[in-house]
């Protein structure tokens, strides 16, 4: 046999073998979590190896705990979900009102200072959030803004805004221009050609971006702990299942079930869009 | 859009004399007018709160701020370089510094390795393929505090799963507190790094491989390179500069890394890191004049060694 076969049949081999071994390490932790969510912890100090749950045994008593208010002797992430959903969903819809027209001016108008627009975005890149998380945390102190999620949600738009804008410019070039200047021909101003040719054009890059907005405001934890720790009843679903774990006597399936319920919402976005996503955010990836 | 027409926006202002009524606008001072107005509400934000944060940070750095005293300090209070004296000779802060860049090359490296392994094999189509490759983004999308629960779960001396079949099946004679002590908390949690970001990198890979044109590879094969030959001769140099690229910013990303290192470990055992200090002075201390002081120190060493790199692989990732 020579090099070439041996090489060929064993990577062929090998390769299925990774496949396997990465499917393992991405998906276990997950279905880990909610198996671990649905059983009761005397079962699970009992038998931690277990990887199944037994029939007698399965309870959604600890999703009851979660999700009921506090009043009720449930740790209220019914409303962590509001706030949650509420300041992921009015993030998203102020960046794209701001990056939308920021990225097609970037991609499509010569104006003073267009390239030195580049710089403000590997500026909020390579400065570490923490760095700027100290003085908004005084400035929020001193306006009052600490334990608003308006507060919140301003700083989500600073810090999804650079790569929202990066992605869309990257779809604006893509259009061609022949297309609107035969609408600058037909009579459009600038924004009727925004808004009845580029618009309709980069839906599929818009969509991509309010997915990863969503996601990034869904999942943020730091400016949430700074901001909102104080205010048990403005607590994001991350923040109020990180305080969970600290207070006494949670049981861990309790915490699975919260994971659970801050996990799933994401994964299902994500599972429905997938193609949409991985296709949006590397487009443009290949100039390298 | 673009007009081929020359510049014609000012040469004639200088010839005669301003006339009594406004001109129109020509359309390329339109076009700049039009882009300045679209692009500022982006610039107000990012600058609003990005910008002046950045240098208010380097401006409390140098002053004596406490939370306590907070409404007292005006913006220019007197300046002392006290905080940065004691930033720099507080024990432990050499560790820290040293802790944060382990965890930062072990990071890099690890999520980029996996990354390329990944992009490897998921790269030449098979049934399921979709479903693999949404799988393996899994753990980059989902929320970090979900995901470094379940990790800690899974970690738990007591009733975690690794423990459970580490002694039951690898013959372990005692649980292993892979969190909590000192001999394995930080490659540990380098190893979730790692896990954590490496679809970040397998996203970019994968990307780049399915833009190498077939016929390359094609005629390597004819000429009689093995798959193992035509990786390293046909691929990887197609790869580097990606590579390069991933390396930086994954490098800069680590290095400012909060939750993780926060969120698993609290910064116990060996692996408190820059930005988890900086939060503790912060908050614990509420010392704003340190906290500013040590990420400030923080962002001028990332700048060092950004700069280092680009030294070295500039020429890759232009």
């Amino acid at each position: 046999m020579d090099r070439d076969v041996v090489e060929t049949v064993s990577l062929r081999w090998l390769r299925r073998l990774v496949i396997a071994v990465f499917l393992l390490i991405t998906v276990f932790p997950f279905y880990y979590m909610l198996v671990l969510s649905v059983r009761p912890i005397e079962r699970l100090l009992l038998d931690p190896g277990a990887l199944v749950v037994g029939f007698g045994e399965l309870t959604v008593a600890t999703y009851a705990e979660v999700l009921k208010a506090t009043d009720d002797g449930g740790q209220g992430f019914l409303t962590f979900i509001r706030n949650s959903g509420l300041v992921a969903v009015a993030a998203t819809v102020l960046t794209l009102l701001v990056a939308i027209p920021g990225a097609y001016a970037v991609a499509r108008l010569r104006f003073f200072g267009r390239r030195q627009v580049d710089f403000l975005f590997l500026a909020v890149y390579l400065f570490p959030s923490i760095v700027i998380a100290i003085p908004l945390f005084v400035v929020f102190t001193r306006a009052g803004l600490r334990g608003s999620l308006f507060g919140l949600v301003l700083v989500y738009i600073s810090q999804t805004l650079p790569v929202s804008v990066y992605m869309l410019k990257n779809y604006f070039e893509t259009i061609p221009v022949s297309l609107e200047e035969s609408a600058a021909i037909d009579g459009a101003g600038r924004l009727g050609i925004i808004r009845r040719v580029s618009l309709p054009l980069a839906m599929p890059s818009i969509m991509a971006v309010a997915l990863y907005d969503f996601m990034i405001a869904w999942n943020e934890f730091l400016f949430a702990l700074l901001f909102l720790v104080d205010k048990p009843n403005r607590w994001t679903v991350s923040l109020g299942l990180s305080l969970l774990a600290d207070g006494v006597e949670v049981p861990k399936t309790v915490l699975m079930a919260g994971s659970v319920v801050l996990t799933l919402p994401i994964v299902i976005l994500f599972f429905a869009s997938e193609r949409l996503l991985t296709e949006g955010l590397t487009s443009g990836a290949e100039k390298g | 859009m673009t007009t081929t027409a020359p510049d014609t926006g000012r040469s004639p202002t200088g010839e005669r004399p301003a006339p009594p009524k406004r001109r129109p606008l020509t359309l390329r001072r339109r076009e700049s007018r039009a882009g300045l107005a679209l692009v500022a509400p982006t610039l107000l934000v990012t600058i609003a709160v990005i910008g002046i944060p950045i240098v208010w940070t380097v401006v409390l750095a140098f002053q004596r701020v406490r939370l306590a005293t907070l409404r007292k300090t005006g913006l220019f209070g007197e300046f002392t370089m006290d905080n940065i004296d004691r930033v720099l000779h507080t024990p432990g802060f050499a560790e820290t510094l040293w802790v944060t860049l382990l965890y930062s090359i072990g990071g890099t490296v690890g999520s980029i390795v996996l990354g390329l392994v990944a992009a490897l094999v998921v790269r030449r189509p098979f049934r399921g393929r979709t479903l693999v490759r949404a799988s393996m983004l899994l753990p980059y999308v989902a929320p970090v505090v979900a995901v470094t629960f379940v990790w800690q779960v899974m970690l738990d001396p007591q009733l975690g799963i690794v423990n459970a079949w580490g002694q039951r099946l690898l013959g372990w004679d005692a649980p292993v507190p892979f969190l909590s002590q000192e001999s394995t908390a930080l490659a540990t949690v380098i190893v979730f790094e790692a896990w954590r970001y490496f679809p970040f990198a397998f996203l970019f890979l994968l990307a780049r491989l399915q833009a190498v044109p077939g016929e390359l590879e094609e005629a390597a094969r004819v000429d009689g390179a093995t798959p193992t030959q035509r990786f390293r001769h046909i691929l990887l140099p197609q790869l580097l500069p990606v590579i390069a690229l991933l390396g930086v910013l994954r490098f800069i990303m680590t290095f400012n890394k909060f939750d993780d290192v926060y969120l698993l470990t609290g910064g116990a055992a060996g692996t408190e890191v820059v930005s988890v200090r900086v939060y503790e002075f912060l908050t614990a201390r509420t010392d704003i004049g340190a906290a500013a002081a040590q990420a400030v120190v923080l962002a001028v060493v990332l700048i060092v060694f950004v700069l280092i790199y680009l030294r070295f692989f500039g020429r890759r990732v232009s």
